[in-house]
């Protein structure tokens, strides 16, 4: 039998506080072979990247590791004193995290930066390092690699630069690679081709990966086996096929089953398509909405040629009364810019928006209709409410500003029948939103939006920064509230499982031009513009696991 | 983390204490709790200001009453008993006026002006801020533009000039009154850039906020918007600022007041007490120099350990 490149045995880490100890991981075991790359998935606050940063050796303090220990090729390494540590960090351990932004350094080049990586671990000297790290860049797929080796990290994309995290982390030719979140701050396309760069370098290096991440799809597509781990322990380990296909334990059960996929499960029903355009509810028409660039305070009194950048470039669509239309797109594809539009926060430089039959941006009377009819839910529920205010407030101030309820009890009533509405307590009402957790607030952003009784409610990302089990809980009440109330949604959104679900039609953006819309299963099914097809195979999703 | 879909009620019966309890288990207090710097300094502030507050009551002398003076009470060094027989524990100055009850009406005086020119600063600058930081544009360009002119002089050449200008324009006889609303003015006026720099900043940061743009699109005031949404959650910061701008405050009404352009000499503060005191130095009456001087330092020192203590327990990065 092999040994194990990494062994976890009953590893604890405690965060001793004032009058508390905080168990970050509690007893989790498991061991890595070599070449294998295993998958730690879980949830926020699951204790996923604190076993990594206890493997690495960097808790931050007051945090330590109470008892368990970890060993690396059978070497206990838990124990060892700092400057051992040191020399196993970068040279048997590389690590790539989430943001490239802030895990290179802006001010050295990406070849001095590799150089000295480099040098610092192998006997090589300053040509011979110079050459492997342009190797490097190769292999891991950066175009003509010698010239780009004198380039800062700010003249590269973000994708581009996780590649350079990745070349750094396995100059060394490390055996065991941490990759902690490695693409979740990158487009879906992007994100796919990390996957695969990741996945190569460490087979043709050899190196086993522990690649820690809150999406089951990109594990479906990456790892050989998977550990789930939930509240600091490890709740069921084993193949990705055996899991996914058959979970055993109802923690597992439960997280499979709320992933939303981009295939249509057997037995939904597809919701029927929009008919015709001229007679929906709502209406965009040659949508356009241009930006200056640069410059800004007095240099606008400056007489001269202003630069335009075209955000939002002749988009129109067209939404039923009672469906819901995805708008699709990547960051700076123009879908938030839209968004803005829509519910009035942003002028367009162009085109038209009509709600129920009135264009929302002619004048007062526009506008008075569309506060009637418009509201929006977005996407960071800790920012969308205000911290200073009671939940109560927060609530009823959308029929307070509307005048739908004057006296303080018809508000406390209608505020409270809301609240039961998004399954919430009502006795909730007096307290401050920091009180709860982010699916919770992301309830009250909803109460909130329905206070004004709207009949369109623009969702911006509505779940992209709640948890998978959260989200699935989110989405099902924003459909029995769509039920309830015949709402019309815009759905806004990256995750193309989640529109497929949601949506009854679908328009994909990219770089403001809508470059296809129609029925969502005649767009997921059968795309025809190059860019959905793009896109639909580079989303990782668990129906395709390896 | 769980997501219950019914979180656990309080009982709304013990409300008031159980708030009282989470505010002394807080973080604040517990910062509070665990530097002694901090504790020490807020006693030295409160006894002055209690000193200060309570002069008329607890002065052992009231020095402005002229039938109370006595010549012969003159220059009596600390501790000791005047020729007239009183005794006077920090002794007298050249009139006889004793100097711990001059200290303790000349504190009132300072403290006012501080507190009084801080509030006019704060109010001046949060407000032209938060419509900087909103509005933006032209606006923002405009205000930030005066301030940063304004930053780029010494805040007591400002004062000066703001001093000299309005009296100027008030007549001779309303010139007594007036002095001590004219330096108010002059210490505010010197003082709201830093508000409104602040408050711009985060009220930049927070108009970017989804919680505004719910407002927004509901169609609120902007004006209720900025004072309900935006300005409680830019007060932080302001608290910080106004702690340390009060002790900058107190030292520039001093130094204003020891340059003979401050309160007049009738109702004098630490600063002209210490003008007075310094024409004594020299001649071995040290006390009329050294006991007000210690007052405005200790003043001074305490209100600032307070702003910086401040900071760091509402930045908890810092910690």
């Amino acid at each position: 039998m092999t040994e194990p490149v990494l062994s976890i045995k009953d590893l604890v880490v405690e965060f001793p506080f004032r009058n508390d100890v905080f168990r970050a991981v509690s007893g989790v075991s498991f061991d890595i072979m070599p070449g294998e790359v295993v998958g730690v998935v879980g949830e926020s606050g699951a204790g996923k990247s604190m076993t990594g940063s206890a493997v690495i050796g960097l808790i931050e303090p007051p945090g330590h590791i109470a008892s368990g220990e970890i060993r690396l090729k059978g070497e206990r390494i838990d124990n060892l004193p700092e400057e051992a540590k040191a020399k196993l960090r970068g040279r048997r351990i590389g690590m790539v995290f989430q943001d490239p932004l802030t895990s290179l350094n802006p001010l050295y080049t990406i070849g001095e930066q590799l150089i000295e990586t480099i040098r610092t671990h192998l006997p090589l000297n300053e040509a011979e390092a110079r050459q492997k790290a342009i190797d490097l860049l190769t292999e891991a797929g950066i175009p003509k690699a010698a010239e780009r080796m004198e380039s800062y990290p700010h003249q590269f994309s973000g994708g581009m630069r996780q590649r350079v995290v990745i070349a750094l982390a396995i100059a060394a030719e490390p055996e065991l690679i941490i990759a902690d979140e490695p693409t979740s701050a990158l487009d879906v396309s992007v994100q796919a081709q990390i996957i695969k760069v990741l996945k190569k370098l460490c087979a043709n290096h050899g190196a086993a990966v522990m690649l820690i991440t809150h999406d089951m799809g990109v594990i479906a597509q990456t790892a050989d086996r998977m550990v789930v781990m939930h509240q600091g322990t490890v709740v069921e380990t084993g193949t990705v096929g055996d899991i996914i296909r058959r979970p055993q334990e109802p923690y597992t059960i439960k997280l499979i089953n709320s992933i939303p996929t981009i295939q249509r499960q057997a037995g939904d029903v597809a919701p029927e398509a929009a008919a015709n355009d001229d007679g929906a509810y709502v209406q965009v028409k040659h949508l356009v909405r241009d930006f200056e660039i640069g410059g800004g305070g007095f240099l606008k009194l400056l007489p001269g040629k202003v630069e335009m950048f075209r955000a939002v470039n002749d988009v129109s669509f067209a939404i039923e009364k009672g469906k819901t239309f995805g708008l699709v797109g990547e960051s700076g594809s123009g879908k938030s810019t839209c968004a803005k539009m829509i519910v009035g926060l942003l002028r367009p430089s162009s085109g038209q928006i009509t709600v129920d039959g009135h264009d929302i941006w002619a004048g007062g009377a526009g506008h008075k209709e569309r506060r009637k009819r418009v509201q929006m839910i977005f996407q960071d529920p800790y920012a969308s409410l205000n911290p200073r205010w009671r939940v109560a407030d927060i609530i009823a101030e959308p029929m307070r500003t509307l005048g739908l309820a004057r006296n303080r009890t018809e508000v406390d009533h209608r505020v409270a029948e809301l609240l039961t509405r998004v399954r919430l307590d009502p006795s909730v009402m007096r307290k401050f939103p920091h009180e709860f957790s982010g699916g919770q607030r992301q309830r009250i952003a909803i109460a909130r939006a329905l206070s004004s009784q709207p009949e369109f409610i623009v969702c911006d990302e509505p779940t992209s920064a709640l948890d998978v089990s959260v989200q699935a809980q989110v989405l099902d009440l924003m459909q029995e509230l769509q039920d309830e109330f015949g709402l019309t949604y815009l759905l806004i959104s990256h995750n193309l499982a989640v529109v497929r679900q949601m949506s009854s039609a679908v328009g994909v953006l990219h770089n403001g031009v809508l470059v296809e819309k129609g029925p969502t299963d005649a767009i997921f099914d059968n795309p025809q513009a190059d860019y959905t097809k793009m896109l639909l195979d580079a989303v990782p999703d668990i129906s395709r696991v390896a | 983390m769980t997501d219950l879909p019914h979180s656990p009620e309080q009982p709304v019966v013990a409300a008031k204490t159980s708030r009282w309890r989470t505010f002394l288990k807080s973080d604040i207090v517990w910062s509070y709790r665990h530097s002694p710097v901090t504790i020490v300094a807020s006693i030295v502030a409160l006894v002055l200001i209690l000193m200060a507050v309570l002069a008329p009551w607890i002065a052992p002398y009231n020095p402005f009453n002229p039938a109370t003076l006595n010549l012969m009470d003159g220059f009596t060094p600390p501790n000791s008993n005047s020729f007239a027989g009183r005794y006077f524990i920090l002794g007298t100055d050249n009139q006889g006026r004793d100097v711990l009850s001059t200290i303790m009406y000349g504190s009132r005086v300072s403290l006012f002006v501080g507190f009084s020119a801080t509030l006019f600063a704060m109010v001046m600058g949060v407000g032209l801020g938060l419509v900087a930081g909103y509005l933006g544009g032209i606006w923002d360009a405009v205000i930030m533009r005066v301030a940063d002119v304004q930053l780029s002089f010494p805040a007591i050449l400002i004062a000066l000039l703001i001093f000299g200008v309005a009296r100027g324009l008030i007549p001779p006889n309303q010139q007594e009154g007036a002095a001590i609303w004219v330096l108010i003015l002059a210490i505010g006026l010197a003082n709201w850039a830093q508000f409104a720099r602040t408050v711009r900043g985060a009220t930049m940061v927070e108009r970017q906020k989804d919680y505004v743009s719910a407002a927004r699109i509901l169609g609120v005031n902007p004006f209720i918007i900025l004072l309900r949404h935006v300005l409680p959650n830019v007060m932080g910061p302001v608290l910080v600022i106004g702690t340390i701008g009060l002790a900058l405050a107190i030292i520039e009404e001093a130094t204003l007041s020891y340059l003979g352009v401050g309160v007049p000499p009738t109702q004098p503060s630490l600063g002209t007490l210490i003008r007075i005191g310094q024409q004594f130095l020299f001649s071995g009456e040290w006390w009329i120099l050294l006991f007000p001087a210690v007052t405005l330092v200790l003043l001074a020192l305490s209100v600032n350990l307070l702003g910086d203590w401040l900071r760091d327990a509402l930045n908890p990065k810092l910690r």
